[in-house]
């Protein structure tokens, strides 16, 4: 019988607990360490802005039960990994000690961007919004007089707005994009989600970017001066590549891994929001999103421990609102467009190649039951059509486009899908 | 593992399930009270095949990619059910994006609802399946 087997995870997050998960749907009695440079167990991280709400708590938003690491053998270390020895298969800490592996698992995550801008290191209260220390330390700086400066209007930055908004004395938005949310949304559908955002008090300097800092004042290229108390930089994230590119693995905007999440290196695996990958229409892409780190970590998980799985079903999908209005989005926006639109919401559809690969849809609950609320309702039936590229020559989309719905689809597919009716 | 399965050649497209839900999770004694004028928020619903009907609620799938895909932990899969804490639950939808039988929908209160087997009401087991007129669904375990 083979001797047992050293797993370990750099990584602390979902795709590392569910890389872990994997690995014990497979093997019961291997050894697992998880290497966490965030010296806490995971945590939803989306979760941090409706903490700032008033929404949740620290406790509320743990990833798994406190009983979880414990109950499946997981070691943790709260150290940084250093580096990666492939020859010795050995991960180096920043400790100084080191941890044997048979099979590795890069779930390291990203980091904010920070481009260089002059007078930045003069400003005093300057934060990122990626992790829950992040949010203490910002709301440990605000008070209800702050002025708040966010420079990136994307998905980070505007839930940091929403979710201090009412707390403090004013939030002013920043970014060098013509638009909102501009990684997701096109011009139309982003000024939706400005208007709602604007009619909560949140400023926008749109197209704009800072020129100069001063301790508590920013200079912008377009000449105006936005006076601040507090500093909040939401500007981009990069995948932490470097411990598989230090040692020639490939790495693009993400580690590289194939559909086993395998990758270049062998016995090395990658998952979560530092990987790069294929999504189903075979583009390679960082999709740094929660769904894409569970399914991806268990994935890997289950073959670095001997199993057999696949994960060739990721698309880029976010689903993000503010103050009651929401924009789904999943896919790439390429091809012929399909649109709708009405007083405050909008569904627009990107249909390539006989296969729908993407879609906008936003709408405003606070419209009642009426096609505001209803523009993306059961918006899941479109994504799996991306997910699971089904040729639309099969279906009904005339109907789905006007309707989601399971009736639309093909009799077989139907009955596929809904495995246990009975005809 | 438990779901509420239709039988499409018997379902009439009658949409009684879709009031006997909303009623049974309304928490009201009164059927009048808890659906005449209201907006109702059922957890299952009557789609139309062309020529066939049948409802579509959750099916309690065995890897959901709604619990997957939470970002707040409010949806998890305990005892064979994929389960709403609508306390932990934000109102981000993405468990809307993600759903392929467009089975998890936005309720009254903020959060979103689904199909639970009717638990957690007073009924204690789905009241879908015990008004159906025709027979044509049934709670089946696996």
């Amino acid at each position: 019988m083979e001797s047992r087997r050293n797993y370990v995870i750099i990584g602390g997050g979902p795709a590392a607990v569910s890389c872990a998960e994997g690995i014990r749907s497979v093997d019961a009695d291997g050894g697992i360490t998880l290497i966490s440079a965030e010296a806490r167990p995971a945590y939803y991280r989306p979760m941090i802005s409706y903490y700032l709400e008033k929404r949740s708590d620290p406790e509320r938003i743990a990833y798994r039960p406190e009983s979880f690491y414990a109950e499946n053998g997981v070691r943790v270390v709260y150290d940084r990994a250093a580096a990666i020895d492939p020859d010795k298969k050995s991960v180096a800490l920043s400790s100084g000690d080191a941890v044997a592996y048979d099979e590795l698992c890069v779930a390291a995550g990203s980091s904010p961007f920070v481009p260089p801008m002059e007078g930045l290191e003069n400003v005093e209260k300057r934060f990122g919004f990626m992790t829950l220390g992040d949010a203490l330390a910002l709301e440990a700086a605000i008070n209800e007089e702050s002025r708040v400066l966010i420079v990136g209007a994307g998905l980070i930055g505007l839930k940091c707005a929403e979710g201090i908004c009412e707390r403090v004395g004013s939030v002013t938005v920043c970014d060098l994009a013509p638009r909102v949310l501009s990684s997701i949304l096109d011009d139309g559908a982003a000024k939706l989600m400005e208007e709602t955002l604007a009619s909560h008090g949140i400023k926008f300097l749109l197209g704009d970017t800072v020129a100069r800092f001063e301790p508590n004042a920013a200079h912008m290229k377009s000449g105006a001066l936005v006076d601040f108390d507090v500093l909040v930089l939401a500007v981009g994230v990069r995948a932490n590549v470097s411990l598989v590119r230090d040692i020639g693995g490939d790495v693009g905007r993400g580690i590289r891994v194939d559909a086993a999440m395998r990758t270049t290196v062998p016995h090395i695996y990658a998952a979560g929001d530092c990987a790069e990958m294929a999504d189903v229409n075979g583009v390679g892409r960082v999709m740094a999103i929660l769904p894409n780190a569970a399914l991806g970590g268990r994935c890997a998980g289950v073959n670095m421990a001997g199993g057999e799985s696949v994960f060739d079903t990721a698309a880029p999908m976010n689903a993000i609102g503010f103050f009651g209005r929401h924009a789904l989005t999943a896919g790439s926006y390429e091809g012929d467009v399909r649109e709708d639109s009405g007083d405050g919401w909008l569904r627009r559809f990107y249909i390539k190649d006989g296969f729908l690969c993407g879609f906008m849809l936003i709408g405003d609950e606070n419209a009642g039951a009426g096609i505001g609320a209803r523009a993306y309702d059961r918006a899941g039936i479109y994504t799996s059509l991306i997910r699971n590229r089904i040729p639309l020559d099969t279906l009904d989309f005339e109907s789905l486009l006007r309707l989601p719905s399971v009736g639309r689809f093909s009799p077989e597919y139907r009955r596929l899908k809904m495995a246990a009716w009975k005809n | 593992m438990k779901r509420v399965v239709v039988n499409e050649k018997w379902c009439l497209g009658c949409h009684l399930c879709e009031y006997n839900c909303a009623f049974s999770n309304s928490g009201e004694r009164s059927m009048v009270k808890a659906l005449k004028g209201r907006d109702i928020f059922p957890r299952i619903r009557v789609e139309d095949g062309g020529n066939i009907t049948f409802a579509v609620s959750c099916r309690h799938c065995d890897d959901p990619i709604c619990v997957k895909s939470c970002i707040s932990g409010a949806l998890s899969k305990v005892d064979g059910v994929v389960a709403i804490d609508k306390s932990k639950c934000v109102g981000c939808y993405t468990c809307i994006l993600v759903c392929p039988y467009g089975a998890i929908t936005n309720g009254p209160d903020g959060a979103v609802q689904k199909c639970e087997l009717c638990l957690s009401t007073t009924s204690g087991t789905p009241a879908c399946v015990a008004g159906c007129p025709n027979r044509a669904l049934t709670l089946e375990s696996e």
